[in-house]
């Protein structure tokens, strides 16, 4: 069996209503479950980015980018493994007030990438990016500060080689 | 409006910069785009919310025939039927609701074996979508996964555009079904129609752009092959590249099989037809897939019918991949070297760069199999000497009378395996069949299609008892319609197919495979429909010619062996080479 790896996979398309079913059907229907997702503008006008996180072997990533592309409204998929992609996440990190000045979160701010986006009365909110280990890092000295609440974005992932996407769009359009 | 036009001064010589418009409602929008993309025959079955589509229907009827089948399954397979025959794109029209789900299993069905069609569905109006109003489903979340393109209209606006874009996607590269689901407010509403046809959508690619040197490159791979072997699919008649294909075998002299939906493409007596591949295929194909030294697959997509294990699967020979569809290429066998393309051009390229072949030794190798197959099988099939009759002398008695002159409609199991086997094929486009997705109750509407997609040619219908059942009420369809089709039902009175399974590996424990049936004659006199039942030898022969001499619908209802089994088959999981005669 070949081996899985993480791969990202970076789908441009058209800007319309429905794609992200067509999407996220193509995986459902080989059982493949899908580590996270992120759906933004891209580089190029009504041109949308969908970044998926899947774990797979590569023979399978590579019949997956041909599935993808196969649908009438992708513009072009591409797949990279962990070395070939520059990624961040972000996540929010809601705490209790009462713990804004123990040393351990004043530790955190000085020395992470980690701000404070806001601070109420009762609770502050903790905004970190970084790699999913920094942020799983971050989250495991937080949690015995009882964390009211916690979000993580999916991956977003811009390539190191060059994806030949901006001058695919200027020849075929 | 008119300053416009006296303010810029237009080039006469060139297109007019604006097109004439008359405003319409969306219902007379969308017939007025079926007509510019000359359809004259749609089917379908009318409900609440496409009712404004219908009335425009009934104000369009001398110019666009609507065939009422009895169940929108009905519609979409009798649209599979027609594209199949005709290679136009098919169109079926239901309402929301139950009409569009019914109509799901004809699309699964189209995009599983690439078969243009258009689906038109009706939707409730746009401010109550989300709602769970009456009859209100979510159609395009259901079809997405087995639509080649599919989109909500909420806008009569959006009408022309979108229609246009429908049928390009549905007929161009390789072809597929499209639904369009169109709100009742949309159908209501005004537009200022213009049409235009769509040629090019920028995000689809319909037709990857051949590569010469790959060509080249195969070209002499062919050349220098000693034992080169061919396996055909339906893209040979998806490109219209029968002529191209044939040309191409006999110069370089090889040896080509068909699969399941490449029949008919090249005649069943061609000298390089060495029969079908796959489960039920013949023996010398199967056989010989592993023992060729170049494996050349053209317009296939190496189903696992076809291959069965893929692990021993022609690992000695070279693979070249003839094929429209990039994602296909390595998908299921790794391939060679891959010529991507529309085959009627790749093949008109390698045609002049193949020299001329003789493989006569290798050709040989298929007759001795053939005749090993023919004395072990074939033989007790079209001449039996047991008692009860044989599936595969009624697809002889039918060759005989149609002279392989007929559209064969076959719908799912035994009696489908015994027709792609034994039917002879003179005319391409003779073979429909529910393929990929193995469609029970595909046959009865598709030959109400593709009857009157070909009404000048012969169309029987090869149906068993079981899937006939699954659609018997289109009986209702010939009924109102007239249409001349003929229907053989090969009546073992067992769901063939799964009884031979259980016999095989199941002990013989037979769940729920024994049919108890109605008189099927009856049931088709009640119809209309004149019909016969036939269960001894002497009294079959004279009954197919009845039925073939008949200009009107005609019923045969054929009891035949009751635990007769296809052979040759290659057991799941078992290797080509590994076919069993017995």
């Amino acid at each position: 069996m070949e081996e899985k790896q993480i791969y990202t996979i970076s789908i441009y398309t058209e800007n319309n209503v429905g794609i992200l079913n067509r999407l996220s059907a193509i995986f459902l229907k080989r059982h493949i479950n899908i580590e996270s997702m992120t759906v933004s503008k891209s580089e190029i006008d009504n041109v949308h980015r969908f970044t998926f996180v899947v774990k797979l072997s590569e023979t399978r990533a590579r019949k997956i980018i041909g599935q993808l592309e196969k649908q009438i409204e992708v513009i072009r998929a591409f797949y990279h493994t962990e070395d070939e992609i520059i990624y961040q996440e972000t996540a929010l990190f809601k705490v209790s007030t009462e713990h804004l000045y123990d040393e351990e979160i004043q530790g955190r701010l000085k020395f992470r990438r980690a701000n404070i986006v806001t601070i109420t009365e009762h609770f502050f909110v903790l905004e970190a990016s970084g790699l999913k280990e920094d942020i799983d890092r971050l989250y495991n000295k937080l949690k015995p500060y009882g964390l009211m609440q916690f979000v993580r974005s999916g991956r977003i992932a811009i390539t190191r080689p060059k994806m030949a996407i901006s001058e695919l769009l200027q020849e075929i359009n | 409006m008119n300053t416009q036009t006296q303010t810029v001064p237009i080039d006469i010589g060139k297109k007019p910069s604006s097109i004439k418009t008359e405003s319409i409602s969306g219902a007379e929008a969308v017939i007025k785009c079926l007509l510019a993309e000359g359809v004259d025959l749609l089917y379908g079955y009318p409900g609440g919310a496409i009712m404004p589509i219908y009335d425009e229907l009934y104000k369009f009827q001398d110019k666009l025939h609507h065939v009422l089948t009895r169940h929108e399954q009905g519609a979409a397979h009798a649209a599979q039927g027609y594209a199949r025959v005709t290679g136009r794109v098919g169109v079926a029209m239901a309402t929301s609701g139950p009409g569009a789900t019914n109509l799901v299993t004809g699309i699964a069905d189209a995009q599983i074996d690439s078969t243009p069609m258009v689906c038109i569905t009706g939707q409730v109006a746009s401010h109550l979508l989300g709602s769970d109003a009456f009859q209100e489903t979510d159609i395009i979340g259901i079809s997405t996964p087995v639509t080649k393109w599919n989109y909500q209209i909420t806008k009569a606006s959006e009408i022309p555009e979108i229609m246009a874009k429908a049928f390009y996607l549905a007929r161009s590269g390789r072809p597929g079904p499209v639904l369009i689901d169109i709100t009742k407010d949309a159908q209501f509403g005004e537009v200022d129609f213009s049409y235009k046809k769509c040629e090019n959508v920028r995000s689809y690619k319909a037709v990857p752009e051949f590569n010469i040197d790959k060509i080249k490159e195969v070209a002499e791979l062919i050349n220098n092959a000693k034992k080169p072997f061919i396996v055909f699919g339906q893209g040979v008649i998806l490109g219209q590249a029968e002529k191209e294909f044939k040309a191409f075998i006999e110069k370089a002299d090889i040896p080509s099989a068909s699969t399941l939906l490449g029949l008919s493409a090249l005649e069943s007596k061609h000298r390089l037809n060495v029969g079908l591949v796959g489960m039920h295929g013949h023996y010398a194909p199967n056989k010989l897939t592993n023992e060729c030294d170049l494996l050349i697959a053209i317009g296939m997509r190496f189903d696992d019918r076809v291959t069965g294990n893929l692990e021993t699967y022609a690992k000695q020979a070279k693979v070249i991949h003839f094929e429209i569809d990039p994602s296909e290429i390595d998908k299921n066998v790794k391939t060679d070297v891959a010529v991507l393309g529309d085959v009627k051009e790749t093949l008109s390229e390698i045609l002049s760069l193949v020299t001329i072949g003789n493989h006569k030794e290798w050709l040989q190798e298929f007759q001795k199999l053939y005749d090993i197959e023919l004395e072990k099988v074939i033989n007790d099939q079209l001449n039996p000497t047991k008692k009860g009759l044989t599936m595969g002398e009624v697809l002889g008695g039918i060759n005989k009378e149609t002279k392989g002159d007929a559209v064969i409609v076959s719908d799912v199991g035994q009696h489908q395996m015994f027709a792609c086997r034994y039917a002879d094929f003179i005319k391409t486009r003779s073979n429909v069949t529910s393929g990929g997705l193995g469609t029970m109750g595909f046959a009865l509407p598709a030959a109400i299609g593709a009857k009157m997609g070909v009404p000048d040619r012969e169309v029987i219908a090869i149906i068993g008892d079981g899937g006939y059942q699954m659609t018997i009420q289109e009986l209702g369809t010939i009924l109102q319609t007239d249409i001349a089709v003929k229907i053989v039902v090969l009546n073992n009175s067992f769901l063939g197919m799964v009884r031979q399974w259980q016999e095989l590996f199941f002990d013989r424990r037979y769940a729920s495979t024994v049919m108890k049936n109605p008189d099927f004659v009856k049931i088709a006199e009640g119809y209309g429909i004149e019909a016969t039942s036939v269960s001894k030898r002497e009294d079959l022969a004279n009954a197919i010619k009845t039925m073939v001499a008949s200009e009107n619908s005609y019923f045969l209802e054929v009891v035949i062996e009751q635990e007769d089994n296809v052979f040759p088959m290659i057991p799941t999981g078992a290797s080509v080479s590994d076919v069993r005669l017995s």
